[in-house]
């Protein structure tokens, strides 16, 4: 590796690295707006230029590349200084660009605080100003109901050009007019389609771009930062929750290279005003076909009695999308206790089991080993609206070249090329069947969706998927290429602990079918709402949850409990990979965290749990499930579950596969009470509307 | 002065056949075959001999630049690209050339493009060049048609030429800038290594010349190297089209030989100065780009590279813009800054904020409005532009003013005294102080 | 410029012609398959000729048909100033040069004429619609000042009145003759061109005129080389080869010499030695020193893999300090000196082939080029400093002190 001196020391570094990334292995820092290490350079802020001995005038050094310095004249080493007068005046001089026609609003800008424009004209700028002229104005733009702009802040670093194109696949900002002049903008101020939109604000350097629903709600100094992870999908995005005093005012993403690398998703980002609404503050009981307001006895004391005079097997519970493992582990507890077999964690018809071994029902290549892949076949699948940020992986693995994608399901804009390859399980068995496949393909990959699984005939279409990896070399020693991709954040976590119908019992498909006959009596919702509630027929519900949604307008008790920001538990995502969500805030009202409801619940129905605190909950789940441990981490399995998996076969029907989501922001009860996420809704059906005209 | 049987250009005013009959007559494709029959590296060797330094401003020796391309493809085609994008205020040579004398260009990209290994040129011609872009597409034609150009053409090297445009844009004439706008973008120029012989037009090897350079080689390897660089001064070598515009009796555009005198060159061709020589207050001697030279430094002024150099200014394309004394210089380069703010692409920061503060302080200056601490701080301003830009467009904003401040420092100052003497005297300052 | 943006009022649609539909078709055809969208502004041109100004209907349908997202094509439109985003003079649509040449010459008062006549701002529709006007950027037709264009005319060496006489004519719906409103060919000199008055450039007899003085000029050469070499073989025994470089201009006088259809011949003598030392790789160098004798002195040496640089008898007027230039010290000035060399630009001037020659002569070959000589004395002759300059002039290089 070449050397070359920064400051005055000799370091040696690869010669394809720019002279900031060899500044910054001699712990040199450069200032810079326009360079983003996940984006394009892009060389125009002209803030990290430095001095390169020998050459005529400064250079970039985001773009200069090691393997671009010349030796000096006696064969010495390539020189960069960063610290000379002629590095100082290049960067005095660009603040001081930056700064003439940037306004003086920090006070009143949602970016004070947290502004690179700030803290860098603290570092390297001059305390005043010489310019006399009028400031440039600039009209704000509006680019949707996510992103504010002030435009007259911007910089021009064109940062948020460089993400909506390259990262979020959509060409929809620009740079418009020239100069001067020049105009950040997407056409005709349409809304931002992207659903990773939000990203930009993170990205913008300066307070241009900014969270329209945080408007002037919080000052950065404000507020309380914690680590936590988000359970809108099945990818488990780090998160850092912000809040002031019990209110969550802002979601940013964490840096987290292995899952989202340190983008989120819109959903993940602005659902916090959710939080705030539709909450279930209080138990309440059903009287006279009315929910009353009751206390935490009355409540229990109602579903007591309910229990207590029904069998074992007319006993149900289901839990939700976003339950955590201690929670399902807790419920599936209590419904041990109680003699209970019909138990349930996945959608109706899932047939993922734990029985069949982890790599059944996991993202097995991983996120981050989409970008080993050079082949991708989804199937059933629309993961730009199951999985946003997984699918940016996608999208950055295309853009490097050398990546095939097939589809077989709904035709959709994934943000890259796709092959279509057919709608249903037939065109599946058609490709197995394909003779001319040349096989090329190194490290293929199949992303199975629940759009594929969760129908009657999910059990054959499994079996096929993983009939079709196996044949087409996806499932070796060095590479597991079959993948199940989760839309939920809680059902991984389900699985592994074994929340699924016990001996005899029924599933969630099951249970619905019989409440409604009049075969299930009571049936236990753990903020499961997004199964049928008209189906349910007289059956009595008790529904544990956090919002005001589908399932506790139908409950006939309701046992309020905490949303995910509220709690501290276990989440595993669709890599299996175990990850830590923490307390942000604490819930409303009487809302208590769920496990300590089930625990107070399990007195009450005499199947008292063996654990008080969450400590204990936690040690008594790594007993029965030891790689709850291994938190961040994903459990080896074994891909001979793949194959076990294609040999099981079984009828298919030719239906065409359904898009599993149809509304990306309106996935779960928490997004269903933001009005934010309905905005979004409303505007992106109007778009849908608009294209079908 | 240089004889009429040396000049190359030699229908620049249309008076005769712009065609291929014409151009033929006038000795043109001639002999383009053995040339081509000596193969690339006697066409790039006498290139280089001949001393041939790029046309287009920066004076870059063209056969050293044809020398970068890579000698053997590696699988991507090689491109030559013609700037035609003629918008430097004070040249007009090109134009000329391309309305009345278009074979030269033609048959010199042939040439270059064969020295270059490549099969195709685009020749990028300014928007507002309408009527010349029709005369050079005729021209072509016409060398399709006679089997000169194209697929199986008579020189054995297969050679399609194709005329591009702009839409408006100086900033196009950047050579990576030109290159965006070719493929259909904004025309911001492009960051620099790699350059475009390594990485150019579609991520492929190319040279970018300017149209003289090009139009000038056929002539050049026709009538020897040692002919052109026989001509002008050492390392100014050969001939060269110059734009005289501004106050003189006669403005036009001329081919003289390198390094003639500026007076000659006006007196000669232009009528002298408007009033005579000692009513001369200074010339800008190449395009607006470079920094102005005032009169006293005029008299032994000769027009080459190294010459203009050597008083802090430049040849640049070698249009030379006349002031007398009648002249408010500050006003004259005022509207330069305007140009250049006008015309800054917004890429990167110092140009796209810097050019417009400078045009600001010029324009009170051009009043009087200012103070005179604000000189100092406008050269420290254009200090802050130059040299920490992607392109060249921020450093040739801010020349203008550097000569301007450099040679008339005196103007600026008394303006600004009259304009506060008339402002104390009518009691302005003193309302506005109240 | 100013913020340009899309009229408020736009037509329904947008469609080409069926003539202007088929040149669409060849222009995109003209670039390479997948880069269609290079032919983005040749099209919005062609559909603003066509409307009269370019509508967001045309953005869209030629954003539809290059398959670009329509922002980029929205970028070009509004960067490029040609592109008249509003509707314009249904007569004409005045762009008036207002840069500095053609300001010292009276684009003011042109400009005032319009200001008067057709609408107080640039982009107003004139009372009847009739015109409109914009101060645009120099238009390259400096030495022709003052200008203005309307559509593909340019009205050149214009005066109030003459202006006047160009706007009366298009109000009667003519249209005026372009070019030059004075007495004027083209460019030239007004009163008659100065130059380019020879007859026999332009009978035909040009051609032949130029293979005679090459031929005649190449005989000379080969004759003094001959003698020259004749001269150095009688006191050199192991004669070193003659400089290819020149060995290869005479093999290609000679040829020229001799008359026509040996064109073949020629290019493979002419290639053959000048291909070789012009390629500048160090194998050929070698392989050219190898041929010297052992004992052969620096110069041979040189003349052996270059070209020696042109020299001075005497500087002109004071001697560049050439120790300014990293990579020349006391000694190598002298030497320098020596052959000539007093100045920057003189270094600053060097090709290929004087590089290798004085690299060898002073007996460091590459380190010219690695220490880019010929680059720091281009700066340095430009009054420009280099860093190792500026080090020189405090005083900070010991080598470099007198």
């Amino acid at each position: 590796m070449p050397k070359i001196i920064v400051d005055g020391n000799e370091i040696e570094v690869p010669a394809d690295y720019t002279l900031m990334q060899a500044c910054e292995a001699a712990d040199v820092e450069i200032p810079r707006f326009c360079f983003h290490e996940r984006l394009s350079v892009a060389g125009n802020c002209r803030m990290c230029l430095v001095e390169l001995k020998g050459a005529p005038k400064p250079v970039a050094s985001c773009s200069w590349l090691v393997r671009d310095c010349r030796p000096g004249p006696n064969g010495e080493l390539p020189e960069v200084k960063t610290k000379s007068d002629v590095a100082k005046k290049a960067r005095r001089g660009v603040m001081e660009f930056l700064l003439i026609n940037h306004p003086l609003d920090c006070p009143i800008c949602d970016q004070g605080g947290e502004c690179d424009l700030q803290d860098q004209a603290m570092a390297f700028g001059v305390d005043g100003s010489r310019f006399h002229e009028n400031k440039r104005a600039v009209e704000d733009k509006y680019i949707g109901p996510l992103v504010k702009t002030i435009m007259t802040r911007c910089i021009h670093c064109t940062r948020c050009v460089r993400f909506t194109t390259e990262i979020a696949g959509v060409s929809e900002l620009g740079l418009i007019g020239r100069g001067e002049d020049a105009e950040i903008t997407t056409y005709l101020e349409a809304a931002l389609t992207s659903e990773m939109q939000g990203n930009v604000i993170d990205l913008c350097p300066v307070g241009a771009l900014t969270a329209r629903p945080y408007a002037f709600h919080a000052r950065p100094w404000e507020l309380v930062k914690t680590e936590s992870v988000d359970v809108m999908d099945g990818v488990g995005c780090a998160i850092r929750v912000d809040t002031r005093g019990r209110e969550v005012m802002r979601i940013l993403p964490r840096l987290n290279e292995a899952v989202n690398e340190e983008w989120i998703s819109d959903k993940t980002r602005f659902i916090w005003d959710g939080l705030r609404t539709q909450r279930l503050d209080r138990p309440y009981v059903k009287k006279d076909g009315r929910l009353t307001p009751a206390s935490w006895q009355e409540a229990f004391a109602a579903i007591a009695a309910k229990v207590k005079g029904t069998d074992a097997k007319k006993i149900g519970a289901i839990s939700g999308e976003l339950a955590s493992a201690e929670e399902i582990f807790a419920l599936k507890s209590l419904m041990a206790g109680l003699g209970v077999a019909n138990t349930d964690c996945r959608p109706a018809h899932s047939p993922l089991h734990p029985a069949s071994g982890r790599a059944s029902y996991l993202f097995n290549t991983s996120i981050a080993g989409i970008e080993d892949a050079d082949a991708i076949m989804l199937i059933g699948t629309n993961p730009r609206k199951e999985a946003p940020v997984l699918n940016a992986r996608i999208r950055k693995r295309f853009l490097r070249g050398g990546l095939e994608v097939g589809l077989v399901g709904a035709k959709a804009d994934l943000t890259y090329p796709v092959t279509y390859c057919g709608a249903g399980p037939d065109s599946i068995q058609a490709l197995i069947d394909d003779k001319s496949y040349d096989g090329k393909a190194e490290r293929p990959m199949v992303i199975v969706g629940e759009g594929a699984l969760n129908r009657p005939d999910g059990a054959a279409i499994l079996s096929l998927a993983a009939k079709f990896a196996v044949a087409r070399g996806a499932i070796r020693e060095d590479w597991n290429g079959f993948n199940v991709l989760h839309s939920a954040a809680a059902t991984v976590g389900g699985l592994d602990v074994g929340f699924v119908p016990g001996e005899g019992g029924l599933g969630t498909a099951g249970m619905v079918e019989a409440a409604g006959t009049g075969d299930l009596d009571v049936l236990f919702l753990m903020g499961a709402d997004e199964i049928d509630m008209q189906a349910l027929g007289n059956a009595f519900v008790v529904y544990m949850g956090s919002h005001g949604d589908a399932g506790a307008h139908r409950a006939d008790v309701i046992l309020p409990g905490a949303a995910y920001t509220e709690k501290s538990g276990l989440y595993v995502n669709t890599e299996g990979r175990v990850q830590l969500g923490l307390r942000a805030a604490f819930p409303p009202g009487e809302a208590r965290e769920d496990w300590a409801i089930l625990r107070a619940l399990s007195g009450e129905l005499g199947a008292k749990l063996p654990f008080d605190t969450l400590v204990a909950l936690r040690a008594a789940l790594v007993a029965a499930h030891p790689h709850f441990a291994l938190v961040d981490e994903i459990a080896e399995s074994d891909p001979k579950a793949v194959e076990a998996l294609a040999g099981a076969g079984g009828s298919l029907d030719s239906a065409p596969f359904e898009p599993w989501i149809d509304d990306f922001y309106l996935t779960n009860p928490i997004a269903r009470a933001s009005k934010v996420m309905a905005e979004c809704s409303a505007l992106a059906h109007g778009l849908q509307a608009e294209a079908a005209e | 002065m240089l004889q009429d049987k040396d000049r190359i250009f030699t229908n620049i005013y249309g008076v005769h056949d712009w065609g291929l009959e014409g151009a033929k007559k006038r000795g043109q494709w001639s002999g383009t075959k053995d040339i081509i029959a000596r193969g690339r590296d006697w066409i790039i060797d006498q290139v280089k001999a001949s001393g041939l330094r790029g046309r287009g401003g920066a004076g870059f020796p063209t056969g050293l630049k044809w020398s970068f391309m890579p000698k053997e493809s590696d699988g991507r085609p090689s491109y030559l690209v013609v700037n035609a994008d003629e918008s430097e205020p004070g040249t007009c040579k090109d134009r000329e050339i391309m309305r009345h004398d278009p074979h030269h260009l033609v048959e010199g990209c042939l040439i270059a493009g064969f020295a270059m290994n490549a099969h195709t040129a685009f020749i990028y011609v300014r928007g507002e060049f309408i009527r010349e872009r029709q005369n050079l597409q005729a021209a072509i034609d016409q060398a399709y048609d006679a089997g000169l150009l194209g697929k199986n053409n008579v020189h054995g090297w297969d050679f399609d030429i194709v005329v591009h445009h702009g839409a408006g844009a100086y900033i196009c004439g950047e050579e990576s800038a030109l290159l965006e706008s070719l493929e259909g973008k904004k025309g911001q120029p492009r960051l620099k290594p790699p350059f475009p012989a390594a990485v150019g037009l579609y991520g492929c090897p190319t040279t970018v010349n300017n149209v003289e350079s090009i139009a000038a080689v056929p002539t050049i390897l026709r009538r020897g190297a040692d002919w052109f660089s026989s001509l002008g001064k050492p390392g100014n070598a050969g001939t060269k089209l110059f734009c005289i515009s501004g106050h003189v009796e006669r403005p036009c555009t001329v081919e003289e030989e390198m390094g003639i005198p500026l007076r000659e060159l006006l007196e000669k061709h232009c009528g002298g100065v408007r009033g005579g020589w000692d009513n001369l207050l200074a010339v800008i001697p190449g395009g607006s780009s470079v920094p102005c030279v005032p009169a006293n430094m005029c008299d032994d002024l000769g027009m080459d590279f190294d010459s203009l150099k050597a008083v802090k200014s430049g040849l640049g394309t070698a249009a030379v813009i006349v002031m007398d004394k009648s002249t408010d210089i500050i006003k004259a380069i005022a509207r330069l800054s305007y140009f250049y703010k006008h015309e800054s692409c917004g890429q990167c920061t110092p140009c796209r904020e810097g050019t417009g503060w400078m045009w600001r302080v010029m324009e009170r200056m051009v009043r009087g409005e200012a103070e005179k601490r604000e000189i100092d701080m406008l050269i420290e301003v254009s200090t802050q532009i130059e040299g920490h830009t992607i392109c060249a467009l921020g450093d040739a904003a801010a020349w203008p003013v550097q000569g301007l401040v450099r040679h008339f420092r005196h103007v600026i100052e008394a303006r600004i005294d009259e304009y506060t003497a008339r402002a104390t005297r009518e009691g302005s300052v003193m309302e506005a102080a109240e | 410029m100013s913020v340009r943006r899309l009229y408020n009022d736009q037509p329904e649609s947008f469609a080409f012609t069926p003539e202007n539909e088929a040149w669409a078709e060849k222009r995109v055809a003209l670039y390479p398959e997948d880069r269609k969208q290079s032919a983005v502004i040749p099209l919005l041109m062609r559909a603003q000729e066509q409307d009269g100004w370019l509508t967001r209907a045309a953005i869209e349908a030629i954003a539809r048909r290059l398959e670009m997202p329509v922002i980029r094509v929205l970028e070009v439109a509004t960067f490029y100033t040609q592109f008249q985003l509003a509707p314009v003079g249904s007569k004409a649509h005045i762009q008036v040069c207002g840069t500095t040449p053609c300001m010292l010459r009276g684009s003011e008062d042109i400009l005032r004429v319009c200001r008067t006549r057709i609408a107080e701002r640039a982009h107003e529709l004139s009372a009847d619609g009739a015109f409109s006007w914009e101060e645009v950027e120099c238009l390259g037709a400096c030495v022709n000042a003052p200008m203005v264009q309307v559509g593909a005319d340019t009205y050149e060496d214009l005066t109030v009145e003459s202006f006047e006489a160009v706007l009366d004519a298009f109000d009667r719906g003519e249209t005026p003759t372009p070019g030059p409103q004075v007495d004027r060919q083209f460019a030239a000199p007004e009163g008659g061109a100065t130059t380019l008055t020879e007859p026999a450039l332009y009978d035909g007899s040009a051609p032949a005129r130029w293979e005679e003085t090459r031929a005649k000029k190449a005989a000379e050469a080969e004759k003094a080389k001959a003698s020259e070499e004749a001269k150095k073989a009688d006191k050199e025994k192991p004669a070193p080869p003659a400089p290819p470089a020149a060995e290869g201009k005479g093999s290609t006088g000679k040829t020229a010499a001799e008359g026509k259809g040996t064109a073949g011949k020629t290019a493979a003598e002419g290639k053959g030695p000048d291909g070789k030392t012009e390629d500048g790789k160090t194998a050929d160098m070698e392989a050219a020193l190898a041929k010297l004798p052992a004992d052969a002195s620096n110069e041979d040496k040189a003349n052996a893999v270059g070209t020696r640089p042109e020299g001075l008898d005497a500087p002109r007027g004071e001697a560049d300090d050439l120790k300014r230039i990293r990579g020349i010290g006391k000694v190598n000035e002298g030497k320098l000196n020596d052959l000539g060399i007093f100045h920057f630009d003189q270094i600053a001037a060097w090709d290929e082939a004087q590089i290798r020659w004085v690299g060898t002569y002073l007996a460091f070959p590459g380190r010219i080029e690695r220490e880019d000589w010929v680059g720091q004395a281009g700066t340095l002759a430009e009054g420009g400093a280099t860093e190792f300059s500026k080090r020189v002039d405090a005083g900070d290089v010991p080598s470099s002190q007198e």
